[in-house]
């Protein structure tokens, strides 16, 4: 004779589902915190950065600061930031320079064709929220984290490059000592402890602004009431988390 | 209905069957554990990606120790750049990295940097500068000269006593100092009543209100004095406009900007 399944037994299994659901629950964000290191909640901060361009004075501070903190390798191919000269000439011509990145400001303008306008246009990570180099990841060695900032796992990541290629602002490169994709990380490990990201720091024009979205009262959210905000390629769809101020129509 | 459901329960499972099973099986179980090994630990836990990762990249060494941390003991120097040019300057611009010498034990100290390519690296002018932002010429200012001699870092602005116009009105001063109208004294085009410099609002300097005031040095033909002001004119190419055709009705500030005029 089979065993019959008790009216009793049956309410208390139905009881244990809530339960061993509540638990794992609570364990799954308990784990992740254990992960993180103190007492940090990423599911509190929404990272994002404004620039500045009528602030920008092209001195290179920023990308000299990116290469010591994050141990960037010193070639001149490498970069995690950058800064970019636009000259627009009166013909309508645009000529953008970077020499070595911009890390040691920028040779004098020696042109013999009239300037309309020149300026400076600081680039990095735009830590998009919709991220085309973490779609392409084949392994999920690059993600957005839970405070928005997009990281490259480089325990797990194969070298392949298609995240490299992915990405419309080319703001990764593959790190010829570990040959991983690498890029900017808003300086997670500063950022995480309180600290200002590396290149924000040291701006001596504060022409960059670190802060977050959805928070009121802070220096970027004054900065994206008070400025003409665009971002680079909204075309894309990517969404950036980096708004710049007075951006030129000619900067791509 | 009833019959034929018990007929199949007591039914024999075909030896194919129950063979098919044992393979469905031997995969099922491979399939768990190559997943054990191979799937790394924490992955998942927060999305397609190893939650443990974004420890890992929060761990990286810090180098920048940001400017609080500096103030804690220097509190002299942050206190004389506080009210100065560079307030807005963290003190690891010019002096570097210094997370090791704020937080370990260790007998290197930041440097102390001198050279004039430190500051050029912000000063030296380019026209990409934004507006107003203090550039120099290198070969015309003070050559060879270390800047600190006449600048503190600390406290930038000249130790000299300020020139009467640029006291106040000093982003148009080092505007106009590296333009085309760098010879022109601020008297030139506006004259400047003796009273001003004490009550600056009821004594307004005069500002040139028609083309013809720029017209005498810049139309055709115009003869503009050789020394205007302890300036020889002649040594300078001024360029020349005809005033009836140029512009149209425009007066001349609204294309020129007189402080830093475009036109070679």
């Amino acid at each position: 004779m089979p065993k019959t399944y008790e009216r009793r037994e049956f309410l208390a299994d139905l009881a244990k589902i809530p339960c061993a659901t509540l638990l794992l629950g609570v364990t799954g964000p308990l784990q992740a915190l254990a992960s993180e290191g103190g007492d940090y909640d990423p599911t509190e901060h929404y990272y994002a950065m404004g620039i500045q361009l009528d602030k920008c004075i092209g001195c290179g501070k920023c990308v000299q600061a990116c290469k010591t903190e994050n141990d960037v390798p010193e070639e001149p191919f490498y970069f995690r930031t950058w800064v970019e000269r636009y000259i627009i000439y009166a013909d309508g011509e645009v000529r953008v320079d970077s020499p070595e990145g911009g890390i040691k400001s920028f040779p004098p303008l020696e042109e013999e064709k009239q300037i309309l306008r020149t300026f400076f246009v600081p680039k990095l990570c735009n830590h998009c929220d919709h991220p085309p180099c973490v779609q392409v990841c084949p392994v999920g060695a690059t993600f957005k984290s839970q405070d928005g900032v997009v990281l490259v796992d480089s325990d797990y990541c194969i070298g392949c490059r298609y995240c490299i290629q992915a990405c419309p602002y080319g703001a990764r490169y593959l790190d010829p000592r570990s040959k991983t994709a690498d890029k900017c990380t808003f300086c997670y490990h500063r950022i995480t402890k309180g600290l200002l990201p590396a290149c924000v720091e040291v701006c001596p024009t504060q022409a960059r602004i670190f802060g977050e979205l959805g928070k009121l009262s802070t220096p970027l959210n004054r900065m994206m009431r008070t400025s003409n905000i665009q971002v680079l390629k909204p075309h894309m769809n990517t969404e950036p988390k980096v708004f710049y101020s007075e951006l030129d129509g000619e900067v791509r | 209905m009833c019959d034929s459901g018990g007929a199949l329960r007591t039914r024999k499972i075909p030896v194919q069957v129950i063979q098919l099973g044992v393979v469905f099986l031997f995969l099922g179980v491979g399939m768990f554990l190559l997943r054990q090994r191979f799937v790394p630990e924490s992955f998942g836990d927060l999305g397609h990606y190893r939650a443990n990762a974004v420890g890992a990249v929060a761990a990286h060494p810090i180098q920048y120790a940001g400017w609080q941390v500096c103030a804690d003991c220097h509190t002299d120097e942050v206190e004389t750049k506080k009210r100065s040019y560079h307030r807005t300057l963290s003190c690891e611009v010019c002096h570097g990295a210094a997370w090791a010498h704020a937080n370990e034990e260790t007998d290197e100290t930041p440097p102390l940097p001198t050279q004039r390519s430190l500051c050029l690296q912000c000063h030296s002018y380019l026209p990409s500068r934004p507006t107003g932002f203090p550039q120099i010429v290198e070969e015309r200012h003070e050559p060879a000269k270390l800047c600190h001699t006449c600048h503190n870092p600390h406290d930038p602005a000249p130790s000299e006593t300020p020139e009467s116009c640029s006291a106040c009105h000093a982003a148009i001063v080092r505007v106009k100092a590296v333009s085309h109208h760098a010879p022109l004294d601020c008297q030139v085009c506006h004259e400047t009543p003796a009273q001003h410099s004490v009550l600056p609002r009821s004594n307004l300097p005069r500002k040139p209100f028609e083309r013809e005031f720029c017209g005498k040095c810049h139309a055709k033909g115009a003869k503009p004095p050789n020394v205007v002001r302890g300036v020889d004119l002649r040594e300078y190419d001024i360029r020349r406009i005809d005033l009836d055709t140029h512009g149209g009705t425009l007066v001349c500030w609204q294309c020129h900007y007189q402080h830093s005029p475009e036109a070679r």
